[in-house]
């Protein structure tokens, strides 16, 4: 077999839009920093050298405007604008924008809009960022009919999940964790596409089910890792599309293991992890052999101290305890 | 503009698409008290020569967006009135399907990217539009209409100063009719226009007499052919009145039935037109008749189509969320 090389989660998004912008004319790239700087995390990196000014496209810090100047030239069937949105944070003042514009035009004009535009934004704590930059608001997105949501949690996936959203002709939120720009994986060098709305089983196990998001996925696979020494097998299921969701896969893993561990960073109340437990508990109770455990951040704006934190961020250790309560 | 420097076929066209849009209001004023038409209804009736004299520039290929009061431009830009209609009732033959309504109506085949229930919303599709042309190298203009109260809104400031940075092909067009709903113009802002706010941006603003169909025609021919040449952005300013309340059923309280029957008196865009049309010898009052005639006719086939349309099916209550089939599910039964 050959051997695929390794780069990095943010190499393998640009790798995405590299291609994209390639294939078709109509996609741009517009944001704050997208330009020469190439990104404040690097993933248009090469791009505005490549593509130019006019499709790579540096705005004001005007989020309205520019997430509303996407959704409009979508709407005319022009351009398949990809919008950068720095941190999840600054949705608030373009969310009209968003949730009453792009996600309703289709239906409301009687299906005769189509809206081909990706919101690619950063989600997650762990910077010392504080409150306004460390959110991961993706129930936001999840709430609002209308919106397609993806959140990978590797570079391969990351890869092919944004070859999809950018071919979709429907607004898809692509969500990316900043703990995770950084991270390398195996990426094939020629491009792919991973459908919206397949889950992938990043570890199988008979045992107990975690359903994890984004960063989380990482850490419960550290913590499967650790209790198989053990003798307890954790099957780690990466929605990898929330919505549209994969309920099949998240349904027959609970079924096979009988157990559910729910790990996301988003807000405790009306978020991911409880849609994922009441998911379960409708659909899949009588397979159940034990209480579903959700394991999020508390319900507290994100604190600055590293001390608070650390103790913020759902850890390994609450995730392995929560299976421990399962078993 | 002297009416001598107009086509008659356009001046007639005027005429005729401002009397159809407010044959068209009046007859929704009707039907929306007899409880025909369902939700919020905003009227246009008063301010007809503002989509008219700029929706006269226009080509099919060039788009517009709307505000709450959408029906105008609407009409104006060629949009399906049976289509408009039947979605005005909420039937499955409305342009909507049944699922917009009066704010939301829409018909992107005629380049009308939709009236918008959030005011200021569509300011920036307008942009978008702009850039879209742009980047396609084509000589089309994006017009973005919308009121006084959203020149105070963010979507009109990032918008504006986006279209004018990046030199797009778009003409920016505020319907001042004096009042946010209840709060007069003098209690929104410092300023006596709102095209002083062009300044801001760098580039040109104009106000003109939004009753006078004319002098709308020449403003927004000088603004969208200097967009069609790719020299940037206009933002004008149409001094209008709406004649109605803000919403069908509002008491107006903010303002006295004198001052609305002065200018339903003295500044009816319709009657001006008329007066000019028939000074000049453009046209004769029985021509002037039978174009009244025939809008009424039109309408109430309009009517007759809505009300014998059926409503939408249950099953379409799920459909046009999304357009591409996807894999996973998007609505499941809990």
């Amino acid at each position: 077999m050959a051997v695929v090389r390794e780069i990095t989660f943010a190499q393998a998004l640009n790798e995405a839009l590299d291609y994209e912008m390639g294939k078709d004319e109509k996609v741009v790239v517009m944001g704050e920093d997208v330009g020469l700087y190439g990104g404040i995390y690097g993933v248009t990196a090469g791009l505005y050298e490549k593509y130019g000014p006019e499709r790579v496209r540096d705005t004001p810090i005007a989020e309205s405007g520019f997430v509303g100047t996407a959704v409009g030239a979508a709407a005319t069937g022009l351009l398949r604008p990809v919008v950068e949105l720095m941190f999840i944070d600054f949705l608030g003042v373009t969310y009209d924008q968003i949730y009453n514009q792009a996600a309703k035009m289709r239906y409301m004009f009687g299906g005769k809009a189509r809206i081909p535009m990706v919101l690619r934004t950063t989600c997650g704590a762990g910077f010392s960022a504080a409150a306004q930059h460390s959110q991961s608001l993706h129930a936001l997105f999840i709430h609002v009919p209308g919106l397609k949501v993806v959140m990978p949690s590797t570079p391969y996936d990351a890869k092919g999940l944004l070859i999809s959203a950018i071919e979709d002709d429907d607004p898809v939120i692509f969500i990316e964790h900043k703990g995770l720009y950084a991270v390398k994986g195996p990426v094939p060098e020629e491009p792919y596409s991973i459908p919206l709305g397949e889950a992938d089983v990043k570890r199988e196990g008979k045992d107990v089910t975690i359903v994890a998001t984004a960063a989380m996925v990482h850490k419960s696979l550290e913590v499967a890792e650790k209790l198989a020494e053990e003798g307890v097998s954790v099957e780690v299921v990466d929605p990898r599309s929330l919505v549209p969701l994969d309920t099949d896969t998240i349904l027959n893993s609970i079924k096979k293991t009988g157990r559910l561990v729910v790990v996301d960073e988003g807000y405790p109340r009306a978020g991911f992890a409880t849609d994922i437990a009441a998911l379960a508990a409708s659909r899949a109770f009588e397979h159940l052999k034990a209480p579903v455990k959700i394991i999020t951040p508390p319900a507290t704006p994100v604190p600055f101290s590293p001390a608070l934190e650390n103790e913020w961020i759902p850890s390994a250790e609450r995730i392995e305890n929560a299976v421990r309560e399962v078993l | 503009m002297p009416v001598e420097e107009i086509p008659r076929e356009t001046l007639l066209w005027m005429y005729e698409t401002m009397v159809r849009i407010r044959v068209h209001e009046e007859r929704v004023a009707e039907l929306f008290a007899q409880g025909k038409v369902p939700g919020f209804v905003h009227l246009y009736v008063g301010e007809e020569a503002v989509a008219v004299g700029v929706m006269a520039n226009l080509r099919r290929e060039d788009f517009i967006t709307s505000t709450h009061r959408g029906h105008g431009h609407y009409i104006a830009k060629g949009g399906d009135v049976k289509a408009s209609m039947a979605e005005l009732f909420g039937k499955k033959t409305g342009s909507g399907k049944g699922k917009g309504g009066s704010m939301h109506i829409a018909d992107l085949d005629v380049g009308e990217l939709g009236a918008n229930g959030m005011v200021g919303g569509g300011i920036p599709h307008a942009v978008g539009a702009g850039l879209g042309i742009k980047l396609n190298g084509l000589d089309n203009v994006a017009v973005a209409f919308f009121g006084d109260g959203a020149s105070n809104q963010q979507n009109f400031h990032e918008g504006i100063n986006l279209a004018a940075i990046w030199k797009l092909p778009v003409v920016f067009v505020c319907e001042n009719n004096q009042y946010q709903i209840s709060l007069s113009y003098d209690k929104q802002q410092t300023i006596k226009s709102v095209a002083e706010r062009a300044k801001a941006y760098g580039i040109p603003g104009v106000s003109v007499d939004g009753q006078d169909v004319l002098a709308v025609y020449e403003v927004a021919k000088e603004a969208i052919e200097r967009a069609r040449r790719g020299e940037g952005p206009t933002l004008i300013e149409a001094k209008t009145y709406r004649f109605r309340g803000h919403f069908e059923g509002d008491p107006q309280v903010y303002r006295s039935k004198e001052e609305v029957e002065w200018w339903k008196k003295n500044k009816d865009p319709i009657k001006l037109f008329e007066e000019k049309l028939l000074a000049k010898g453009i046209a004769t009052r029985e021509e002037l008749d039978a174009i009244w005639e025939k809008a009424r006719k039109e309408i109430e086939e309009a009517v007759k189509f809505a009300e014998e349309s059926p409503w939408p099916s249950k099953e379409e209550l799920l459909e046009d969320v999304f357009s591409t089939p996807t894999k996973g599910v998007l609505v499941w039964q809990w």
